[in-house]
Order: C-alpha cells, then structure tokens, then sequence
C-alpha cells in the first residue's frame, strides 16, 4: 500500500467526520408527519446533537432533504426541482410510509414512493414514525455519510 | 317552510317535469327532469317563499352496478340547496347518461358553481354545458380518466409528470 493511498483514505475520514456533524436539512413537509419531524426537531429529542440542528429554508443551503409526508402526483414535479436546486453533495431521507412506499394511499392520487422520482439514501418506515425512529434514521445517515467515498 | 311543503310548491309549479320527489327525516329531494334543471333551480333561488340563496353543494354519483340501477341512468347530479333567510334545504336531483353525460351550468345562477363542476367533471366526466371554464380543478391536466368513476381501477398508475418547462 502506497503512501498515497493511506493519506487518501484518511482525508476521507475526516471529511466524512466533518461531514456527518454539520448537517444542513431542508424539510419538505407535505402532511402530518411534519408533527413529528418537530417533536423530534425540538429541545427533548434534540437533535442538535447529532450537527442536525439548523434547518435551512433554501434547497440551495441544504445537504439533506428530508421528504416528510405524503407526495401527490400533483407534488412531484415540485418535489424533483427541489432536489435538482440541491447542491452537491446531497443526501434524501424518506420520512414516514407514505414518501418510502405510498403508505395506504393506493390510489389515483399518491406517489408510490419517492424513489421513483429521486435517489433516496435512508427509509424511515413508521405511520408517523416516533422520534426514537427518526434519530435512528439520522444516525444510520451519518454512518453512511462517514463511511463513503467524499468526493469534494 | 317543511321540506313536503317545498316539494308541493316545486310540483304545483314544474308538474310533468318532475320526475320523482321523496323526503325521508326531514330531507327533501326532488328528482328533475334535465330540460328542466336550470328554471328549476332558478324558481328554486328567486321565488320568495322558497328564497334558497346558497349552493352549499354540487357533486355527482356514480350509480353503475348499483343494485336497482344496472339499466338506468348512470350518473346523478346532486345540488344541495340552502336559504339562509328561511333556514331550509332542499336536495335537486338529475340524472344523466354514460353517453349523453352533460347537464346545462349553474354558473349564472351561483358563482360558486364554477369550481363545484369543475371538480364533477374532474372526478367524474361529467360535461356542464355552456360552463365559462371547464377544466381539471383537482387533478392535473395530464391525468388520463375520471378517477372517481365506479370503473377507474383502484390501483391504476399514471404517468409521472416532469416539472413545467
């Protein structure tokens, strides 16, 4: 292994680290998981702790989207453009049954699932999820960020 | 005034078009011919004693298979009228068919009609005839079929729209 190579891999790391801590969210909220978004957003389940404290209103000034709620048809043009407004690099949380797979909204109305329409990095399953699941969301999300290939 | 008495004045004054009345714990409902529809509900909003000044609502009914109905006429427009002075209802009916679905407009007569049969049009299919602007008001204008039609399959997909260009 060459000495090039090891320093790579380290500099990875500690952008991975810097990365998974400083955590800017855009919250696309649509529907009543929005709720819980809050519940967890705010001082008891703080999730300030995790570097995800500081919600940015500007897809532009955004890291993370977080898709809470369900998305119509009617949404989903909105939905991409906001993801396309994302700079690098950009990360997509799935909050809730109805943005991982249309929840019980089967029908004429519901996206069946955000992932047809953008990449999604985490699944929070949950009708609304608890906090409990959320941070454990948020926490396998840093581990991803901090584990792959940093491209910068 | 009693719902039957509403019913009696409608029939007294529109006779062979009225095509069914019934009145059931206080809710009156008169069944009318179409022809007739738009003087109905116009004798229905101006004639005093009747006074009935809102459309709280318009939407329509999906009778295909319905038991009693096979044959019958597929759709029912239903108007749910409402006097604020007097403090009664009455609900005007009339029925259309598959082919021939298309009822005159109400627009003239209550502003807020405009978007109640934009959205039966939507959900339905069913055409307001001489209606100012007769678009999709809930779904959007790519969406193919009525989807609150008794025969739009449940778990019909239809294609993702891309952002406006």
């Amino acid at each position: 292994m060459g000495v090039g190579s090891f320093f790579t891999s380290k500099l990875d790391e500690a952008i991975g680290w810097a990365r998974k801590y400083s955590i800017f969210q855009y919250p696309f909220v649509t529907a009543c998981c929005g709720m819980e978004y809050m519940a967890t957003a705010c001082s008891h389940y703080d999730i300030d702790r995790f570097g995800a404290g500081l919600p940015r209103f500007s897809p532009r000034q955004a890291d993370v989207l977080f898709v809470v709620g369900t998305i119509s048809q009617k949404m989903a043009p909105v939905l991409k453009r906001i993801y396309d407004q994302m700079t690098e690099p950009k990360w997509v949380v799935a909050f809730g049954v109805c943005t991982c797979t249309g929840g019980f909204y089967d029908n004429y109305a519901t996206v069946q699932g955000i992932d047809t329409i953008i990449p999604v990095d985490v699944y929070i399953p949950g009708c609304p999820p608890r906090p409990e699941s959320v941070i454990d969301g948020l926490m396998k999300l840093q581990d991803k960020i901090a584990t792959q290939t940093q491209r910068f | 005034m009693q719902g039957g008495q509403i019913l009696q004045r409608l029939r007294d004054r529109f006779g062979g078009a009225v095509v069914d009345t019934h009145e059931h714990r206080g809710d009156a409902t008169l069944v009318v011919d179409r022809g007739t529809l738009v003087d109905a509900l116009r004798f229905c909003r101006d004639e005093p004693t009747l006074g009935f000044d809102v459309l709280m609502d318009l939407t329509a009914v999906d009778y295909q298979r319905y038991p009693g109905r096979e044959d019958g006429p597929r759709f029912d427009v239903v108007y749910h009228l409402y006097s604020l002075a007097q403090n009664h209802r009455v609900r005007v009916k009339v029925r259309v068919d598959e082919d021939d679905a298309a009822v005159p407009t109400a627009v003239d007569l209550w502003p807020i009609a405009n978007w109640f049969e934009r959205e039966v049009w939507d959900m339905f299919g069913v055409h307001f005839s001489g209606h100012p602007d007769l678009r999709r008001l809930l779904m959007y204008e790519e969406f193919v079929g009525h989807a609150l039609r008794k025969d739009y399959p449940i778990n019909r997909r239809q294609p993702l729209i891309g952002p406006k260009q």
